[in-house]
């Protein structure tokens, strides 16, 4: 029972004191960010991982987990309340959730995505547990040929999955590329792109890019379309689900789980993509699709249990490969990297405690979330007073003392404003950041692979397609472009992704 | 058929990739390029610059074909006062300390909004650079000088 072995280890990591409590803060602030509108998860990890350089690694990774799986959580509960999806994987929510708020079964709806994601949440534990390592083992194999191709496959996939242009995600994930590789040359010493400022030798952070395209871009694009916030709050009466909730809602979330931890290992989809098709599921099972949009329970299990199991299974690439397959993962292996951890499968073997710690602490971050946000609803609620001209500035001065805190330097300040009207322009032309952020993370280690590979075939790039698994990978790179180039899958993909509204970044 | 090039998206879209793409090819010019089976630190951001110029030539010729509109605007007052107030900050962390920057980035960065009142922002500013000198150099001991001379 290798299984249960590697899970009791890390619960006993994750059950220390100081790991408890990061993880704590962490689902806290997630459920905070969840709730208000206009900061997503990917922004504020952003601003909180200077913060964390000197917690150790593990706490560091079990904070910025809860931030991330906590956000999710908070969002559900404003979609519910005020219909008003303080995530975009939330909006679907709204659609049955509030209905059925204002038909005063607010509580049942709180209740029933509360347990929805808790289920998904533990299902997703378990896979991840059980998936894992054997993953890991096969990509120990790997040689730089395989991982460059599965690199590519992961970059291509997650542009073409990502909503908008597939030709200018492409594009932007050559950008983040680009501007991955600025600094000092491992080979050479050359310094790249660093226009004789010394600062660059090390190449751009990973935080000054995430705070400036996601933080400052994200605050640059909402003060364009200025939105008013009404709240109307449902009162929040008896939160036990009827017995027919309970059995009308099994299904759904057992379903939501499948749907969402299988879109989850895919790179470049989104929570919003999971929910969105968990909610199509019940609507297309359902006995009677006329009562969804009327406040049908199973809108809401659904599609909650989605995304929750989405935002856990994105870690499986992660960890297991080191391929992130959304932006907050770029981010999070950004943070690795930074603690000084090489992500990718031997992650597993030399750092036990870390993987199956950050695993078990997910689950434990889960009960949290349960205990912490029922009987807070009017805590979060009374937030979304907060208006966000009041929000922005926070997140400007929080933004700007963490960044000059990872060199004490202004110069990444200045970088960070440079990125902030990147981002904005980027959002103007419809290029998405995301897979930029993908490319970035993963520059150096692309030019690496490509390197070593060529080198040891002397120059010869047959060796992609000779080796059995790189094949594989290059093979499901090409399948991938065809499929979602289709002009069919094209629009289904379109229709979803404009009921996910883009904003808020993942 | 007449196509406003002004606010079409994808010819700016597409004429911003190819920048970046003949910039990064320019620039990697000056570094060595080495050969496929010893790449020099400029083989591999040639390789991407000219993909790169090669996305943008299509984008281009996709936005003179569509031309589809800019839809999302940015108020201009936000995009001049928000990285400039980061720049203030910057220089005032080097130059002046904790205290005058925090006041000057919350203080600016609350006048890119569209309402502006200006004792609530004083207020803002009041709370959120006590609450900041508390948490990060109180709390977390950050060793940045509250005030420094110049």
């Amino acid at each position: 029972m290798e299984l249960f072995n590697h899970l009791i280890f890390g619960f006993n990591v994750a059950f220390s004191l100081q790991n408890l409590l990061y993880c704590f803060t962490g689902v806290l602030v997630g459920t905070l960010i969840g709730v208000l509108p206009g900061i997503g998860p990917l922004a504020t990890i952003a601003m909180l991982l200077p913060l964390t350089f000197n917690v150790p690694p593990i706490a560091a990774m079990i904070m910025l987990a809860g931030i991330y799986y906590g956000a999710m959580y908070g969002g559900s509960t404003t979609s519910i309340l005020v219909n008003l999806p303080g995530e975009t994987a939330a909006v679907v929510t709204c659609i049955d959730g509030y209905q059925m708020a204002r038909q005063g079964r607010a509580g049942a709806a709180l209740a029933i995505a509360a347990i929805g994601s808790f289920f998904a949440g533990t299902v997703c534990t378990l896979l991840i547990a059980l998936f894992a390592p054997p993953l890991g083992e096969f990509a120990l194999k790997f040689s730089s040929a395989e991982y460059f191709s599965l690199m590519l496959m992961g970059l291509v996939a997650a542009a073409v999955l990502s909503h908008g242009n597939m030709v200018k995600s492409l594009a932007m994930v050559v950008v983040g590329l680009l501007f991955g590789i600025v600094g000092a040359d491992v080979n050479s010493g050359i310094k790249r792109f660093a226009f004789g400022f010394y600062e660059l030798a090390d190449g751009i952070g990973v935080v000054t890019i995430a705070v400036g395209v996601f933080a400052v871009g994200e605050i640059l694009s909402n003060l364009s379309d200025p939105e008013e916030r009404q709240v109307f709050t449902s009162k929040v009466t008896n939160l036990f689900p009827t017995k027919d909730d309970l059995k009308r809602s099994f299904g759904a979330i057992v379903r939501g789980t499948g749907v969402g931890a299988f879109f989850g290992v895919l790179p470049g989809t989104t929570p919003a993509i999971a929910s969105f098709s968990s909610y199509m599921v019940e609507k297309k099972l359902a006995r009677d699709p006329s009562r969804f949009g009327h406040g049908a329970i199973e809108g809401v299990a659904g599609p909650e249990s989605a995304n929750n199991a989405d935002s856990q299974c994105k870690f499986i690439p992660m960890l297991t490969l080191g391929i992130p397959a959304s932006g907050t993962m770029a981010l999070m292996l950004g943070a690795l990297m930074i603690y000084g951890i090489a992500p990718g499968p031997q992650v597993m073997t030399e750092k036990p405690d870390l993987f199956w710690g950050l695993i078990a602490s997910m689950w434990i971050g889960n009960v949290m979330l349960v205990v912490l946000n029922l009987p807070l609803i009017g805590m979060w609620v009374s937030l979304l007073k907060l208006p966000y001209r009041l929000l922005f500035p926070a997140i400007m001065a929080f933004s700007a003392i963490g960044i000059y805190s990872v060199n004490n330097s202004s110069f990444d300040i200045y970088l960070t404003a440079i990125f902030g009207v990147f981002g904005i322009v980027w959002r103007m032309l419809d290029c998405s950041p995301v897979p930029m952020m993908l490319g970035f993370v993963l520059g150096p280690m692309v030019e690496e692979n490509l390197r070593r590979t060529l080198q040891v075939s002397r120059g010869d790039p047959s060796v992609f397609f000779t080796r059995p698994i790189s094949l594989a990978f290059i093979v499901a790179t090409v399948l991938i472009l065809i499929v979602m180039a289709a002009p069919a899958v094209r629009k289904w993909w379109g229709a979803a992704g404009a009921s996910s509204r883009e904003g808020v970044a993942e | 058929m007449k196509i406003e090039l002004r606010n079409n998206k994808d010819f700016w879209a597409g004429l911003m990739l190819i920048v970046i793409g003949a910039a990064a090819m320019f620039i990697a010019r000056g570094y060595p390029f080495g050969s496929a089976m010893r790449m020099g630190p400029g083989y591999f951001p040639s390789m991407l610059g000219g993909i790169l110029a090669l996305f943008g030539i299509y984008v281009l010729i996709m936005g003179l074909r569509r031309g589809e509109k800019i839809t999302l605007h940015c108020s201009a007052r936000a995009l001049i006062v928000l990285p400039l107030s980061l720049v203030a900050f910057g220089l005032l962390m080097n130059h002046a300390g904790f205290l005058p920057a925090m006041v000057v980035l919350i203080f600016g960065s609350a006048c890119a909004g569209q309402d502006f009142k200006f004792v609530e922002v004083l207020l803002l500013t009041v709370i959120l650079t006590g609450l900041s000198v508390a948490v990060f150099i109180w709390g977390l001991g950050l060793p940045y000088p509250l005030i420094k001379g110049f």
